[in-house]
């Protein structure tokens, strides 16, 4: 049986704990909304520039070879795997489900006996995956010094991306990251960065019949459009991350806020008890005591 | 004029506009082009400069893009823009400091310097959109 003291010493360190949880989950709750913003405002670019590639490669058509970021480099022996977490913890589930899908990903590509290389981008999946991979790391993007804009950092990574590609370092590259359904749900998901890919719900029109005008030409449009698509996808995965993250951390907090308070109820009835045995405890000593004179 | 053209500037920050106009002009690589509704399906490629978005024969809209790519299509006009302004909310003067900022920026990183490329560039755009907003 725990002293009262010891009990008064731990309901107050669980009070301030929910304190300090109760501030982060606000702090996320505010961070969450300009996360999501800047999310949904990227959207448009994103799905927009989608269309126009997918549009561009169903006017070129199949098999007809297109600059190397399209066509692929022919192999698929090198897999590149680009996992993107975030810089800090205390947001429940949120590393530790990409780090897994990384690692199911990993392994499945080295049982099909695929080299795999990984590029991290923030501190937590480099700690998560740096334990059994460290030694597949080529990269690391570090977010920590992002505060208003991931944009720089997207374009730093995709021109590195073109570049290693160009160089014949990797043959595919594959995004791991978290898509930001609603503020409960963040999946982890795949996503083929290289060769390049249309999404499937990307609209593509209807152009036999009409001929496209390209200015300057088509193979031009194609080399200047593709690295941008492959910056915007890049930074569109950054900003649905971040926006996860602050979700997924405003809602674990409020859970370990919620917990904190059942803690301290539990704890104050402990005491309560504890308190009023001691007391009917204290009469009976001086009940007994009167009686005995 | 009967038909309209359904148009949308977005860039990677936000939409700018979506919606009917008549006519818009937008900065090709290769010279300047105009379209209307009904255009061919066509590509290109833009250079800095300004996109206008007329009604009738009057510019209702000035917007300032860094780069991008203008397609259209039957559906309408898309412009995708790496950086946009709308010129309405430019200010020359403070273009004018942050052009005058970044040319001692580059006299500071010598060519082969890393930064060169872009600061280059940097000053490339301000000086473009200096120009428009001067105009």
């Amino acid at each position: 049986m725990p002293s009262l003291k010891d009990l008064k010493g731990r309901i107050a360190s669980v009070k301030s704990t929910q304190k300090i949880t109760k501030a982060k989950q606000m702090v996320a709750a505010a961070k969450l909304r300009r996360a999501q913003e800047a999310a949904e405002a990227s959207k448009p670019y994103a799905r927009r520039l989608a269309d126009v590639v997918a549009n561009l490669t169903s006017a070129m058509g199949e098999g007809a070879g297109g600059p190397k970021l399209l066509a692929g480099s022919g192999d698929d022996k090198v897999h590149l795997l680009v996992v993107m977490t975030a810089e800090r913890g205390l947001c429940g589930g949120f590393n530790a489900n990409v780090a897994k899908k990384a690692r199911i990903q990993i392994e499945e590509l080295r049982a099909a006996g695929k080299t795999v290389k990984i590029i991290t981008v923030g501190k937590k999946g480099r700690d998560m995956l740096g334990r059994d991979y460290g030694d597949l790391f080529i990269d690391h993007v570090d977010l920590s010094e992002a505060r208003d804009s991931f944009t720089p950092y997207a374009i730093g990574l995709g021109q590195e991306l073109a570049q290693r590609f160009e160089a014949g370092e990797f043959d595919v590259a594959t995004l791991i990251f978290s898509e930001f359904k609603n503020v409960l749900t963040q999946t982890p998901v795949t996503n083929q960065l290289i060769p390049a890919t249309a999404p499937d719900d990307a609209e593509t029109i209807d152009l036999s019949g009409a001929i496209y005008i390209y200015e300057p030409s088509e193979e031009d449009i194609l080399e200047t459009l593709l690295p941008r698509y492959l910056n915007t996808q890049v930074l569109s995965a950054m900003l649905e991350n971040a926006a996860g993250e602050q979700a997924a951390s405003m809602t674990a907090m409020d859970n370990a806020t919620r917990n904190a308070g059942e803690l301290i109820d539990s704890l104050t009835l402990q005491y309560n008890r504890a308190r009023q045995a001691q007391i009917t405890k204290e009469l009976i000593e001086i009940i007994s005591g009167a009686e005995a004179l | 004029m009967a038909e309209k053209l359904t148009f949308s500037l977005v860039s990677p920050a936000r939409e700018l506009f979506s919606g009917e106009v008549d006519h818009v002009i937008a900065p090709g690589t290769d010279g300047e082009f105009g379209v209307l509704a009904n255009h061919a399906p066509f590509m290109s490629t833009l250079k800095n400069g300004v996109v206008r978005v007329l009604e009738g024969e009057t510019i209702t809209m000035r917007i300032f893009v860094r780069g991008g790519f203008a397609d259209v299509t039957p559906e309408g006009l898309t412009i995708l823009a790496e950086e946009a302004k709308d010129m309405a909310d430019v200010d020359a003067s403070d273009v004018a400091a942050e052009l005058q900022h970044t040319r001692e920026e580059l006299l500071k990183h010598p060519e082969g310097d890393g930064q060169h490329g872009a600061l280059a560039e940097t000053v490339a755009y301000l000086e473009a959109l200096h120009e428009a907003a001067a105009a």
